[in-house]
């Protein structure tokens, strides 16, 4: 092939100066029959109109050639033609080759959509453990229901749908009123701030004094102090650790009153308790997993739990 | 040449004729050799049988899971005929009343421990006898983590017969996780489902249990077992034979053998 940079035919681009042109030459031609200003202007037309015509289509023809990179590749054997592999390595290479753009492409296109697909997968994996996670309160019943001074254990389900699974226990003491007049309830948590265990409390419970209230059991016990079977753990009758691997104060849950109702809120954590019942002064934290220090040095190890992030 | 027996041919004409098909095409008879028929040191002994004794013991645990699964009902709801979870229902058909389940269930849980014990027996083989050393690093570590990986297998099947030592155990197992600094109690809320075991927690422990971490348990055997044939099998602390020594590329010489590394073998 004498023209190697034209594969095809060369066809000029469309124009309109043909169609002009023409209609200069039919003008010139009415013009010789009706007036020779018709005919003048005709030749005008027909002049100027095909000098633009030809101008157009040699357009190519005068314009500067483009210089072209010619392809080059690398050269397997350097020997065999050295007069290439001197040409090429005096050439600058394209720093960005064809098939780095095509792996890097693709590399690209396939993070993208690995991305898509596994990003909301990971995010359904581990999400909803932390979200939508709100127990509804616990309500106990009539506030008479628990006399004055002593502990009642009360067990009740979280989530009667989820069944035994969502059992809680709290032991519940009725302080009377506060210095300001306000009724004060200790609400302690069974699970052990150790490592989760179901704590007992220390001292007789009161079987005959059972009772059911709206599918909240209630059983009054005379306790001093209660006590993890697992490993040892031992809390006084305000929830401090008094031996054992635990690490924080029994946890507690707030409480509210309705209707002469008791009813149990969310849980806190408790670093420690001074003073008794009433008047007992409470160092509250977010709640934390058990075994998770809520006070000291440790606390620092914990900066966020997801209870501070999920409410 | 002597002419072949007519039984020979027809043994060429059964056997080898196929495997040479089937070899032609995949290459599967060259990497079976390359895979068993390893030059092994003369003074191996029963001590270099533990790791195949703990792949053993997987296979047992992964064969009896899978049909386990069959059976195992993961779910805490109360089944309405035994009065009793479901999933400890499960349990107790396959214990009580399923044609010898009691005897796989057992395999399932006792051959769990095996498989710990063995792993253990295997680490301390190799450790003793100073075979985690070049080239052998990668061996140990890929070792390391299906050690780790097979105590994670323990630990999310032991909450599957939900019973009470199932549910206590577990919750102390997961606050153990959530004593780690920083993002401890982000893992025990994860593992749990919440703040609390709920009823999410063992169809999550089971997925775990069944699918995800043997899926990374079997891929490191994979690579553990590609690095032993690739690398062979290390001479005992107290072999007469100097380590480290080139293998000859003549017919091999009395008392000459493979020496700390081979080749890629398959010749």
């Amino acid at each position: 092939m004498s023209d190697t940079g034209h594969d095809t035919p060369h066809v000029p681009g469309p124009s309109l100066w043909p169609i002009a042109f023409a209609i200069g030459v039919a003008c010139l031609l009415v013009g010789l029959v009706i007036s020779w200003m018709v005919a003048a202007l005709g030749a005008v037309i027909a002049v100027v109109c095909g000098f633009l015509w030809a101008r157009e289509v040699t357009r190519d023809a005068r314009s500067e050639v483009p210089h072209i990179e010619p392809e080059t590749r690398a050269v397997a054997d350097a020997a065999t033609t050295p007069a290439v592999a001197a040409s090429t390595a005096s050439q600058s290479l394209p720093a960005y080759t064809r098939s780095r753009f095509l792996e890097a492409s693709t590399l690209g296109v396939g993070a993208a959509i690995g991305a898509i697909v596994t990003l909301p997968v990971l995010g359904f994996t581990v999400l909803p453990s932390f979200t939508n996670i709100d127990e509804d309160e616990a309500d106990l019943g009539p506030i008479e229901n628990f006399p004055e001074g002593d502990y009642m254990i009360a067990t009740y389900l979280a989530n009667p749908n989820q069944g035994e699974v969502s059992r809680r226990t709290a032991f519940v003491r009725n302080n009377g009123l506060t210095d300001n007049g306000e009724p004060s309830f200790t609400i302690l948590y069974s699970r052990c701030v150790h490592l989760g265990c179901p704590v007992q409390p220390n001292g007789p419970i009161d079987e005959g004094a059972r009772q059911e209230v709206d599918g909240v059991e209630l059983r009054p016990v005379l306790a001093q102090s209660f006590g993890c079977p697992c490993h040892g753990g031992l809390y006084d009758a305000e929830g401090n650790r008094q031996a054992g691997p635990p690490v924080r104060s029994m946890d507690r849950y707030t409480f509210s009153i309705r209707n002469g109702r008791l009813v149990l809120g969310e849980l806190y954590a408790v670093g420690n308790v001074s003073g008794t019942g009433a008047n007992a002064a409470i160092s509250r934290y977010p709640w934390s997993v058990p075994g998770t220090h809520v006070d000291g040095v440790e606390a620092w190890l914990y900066p966020i739990v997801p209870s501070q992030v999920t409410g | 040449m002597a002419t072949k027996s007519k039984r020979q041919t027809a043994v060429d004409l059964a056997v080898l004729a196929p495997l040479d098909w089937i070899d032609e095409r995949t290459g599967a008879v060259r990497g079976t050799k390359w895979f068993l028929f390893r030059n092994v040191p003369r003074d191996v002994s029963w001590m270099q049988t533990l790791g195949s004794a703990a792949l053993t013991a997987f296979i047992v645990q992964a064969l009896t899971g899978a049909i386990l699964a069959l059976y195992y009902k993961p779910s805490s709801e109360i089944d309405p005929v035994t009065g009793k979870p479901i999933a400890y229902s499960s349990i107790e058909a396959i214990t009580d009343e399923l044609t010898l389940g009691w005897l796989v269930r057992g395999m399932h849980k006792w051959g769990a421990s095996v498989f710990i014990i063995l792993l253990f027996l295997h680490m301390g083989r190799v450790f003793l006898f100073g075979a985690y050393k070049y080239p052998r690093e990668l061996q140990w570590i890929t070792g390391v983590l299906i050690l780790a990986t097979g105590m994670l297998m323990g630990f999310t099947g032991y909450l599957l017969p939900w019973d009470q030592t199932a549910y206590w155990a577990t919750v102390v197992g997961i606050n153990l996780n959530g004593t780690a600094p920083f993002a401890g109690p982000w893992l025990a809320q994860f593992l749990a489902g919440g703040p609390e075991i709920g009823p999410d927690a063992l169809p999550k422990f089971y997925a775990l249990h069944m699918l995800l971490i043997p899926g990374a348990l079997i891929a490191l055997i994979g690579v553990h077992i590609y690095l032993v044939t690739r690398l062979g099998v290390s001479s005992p602390p107290w072999s007469s034979e100097q380590a480290g020594r080139e293998r000859p590329a003549a017919p091999a010489p009395a008392g000459a053998r493979a020496g700390l590394v081979r080749g890629s073998g398959g010749d």
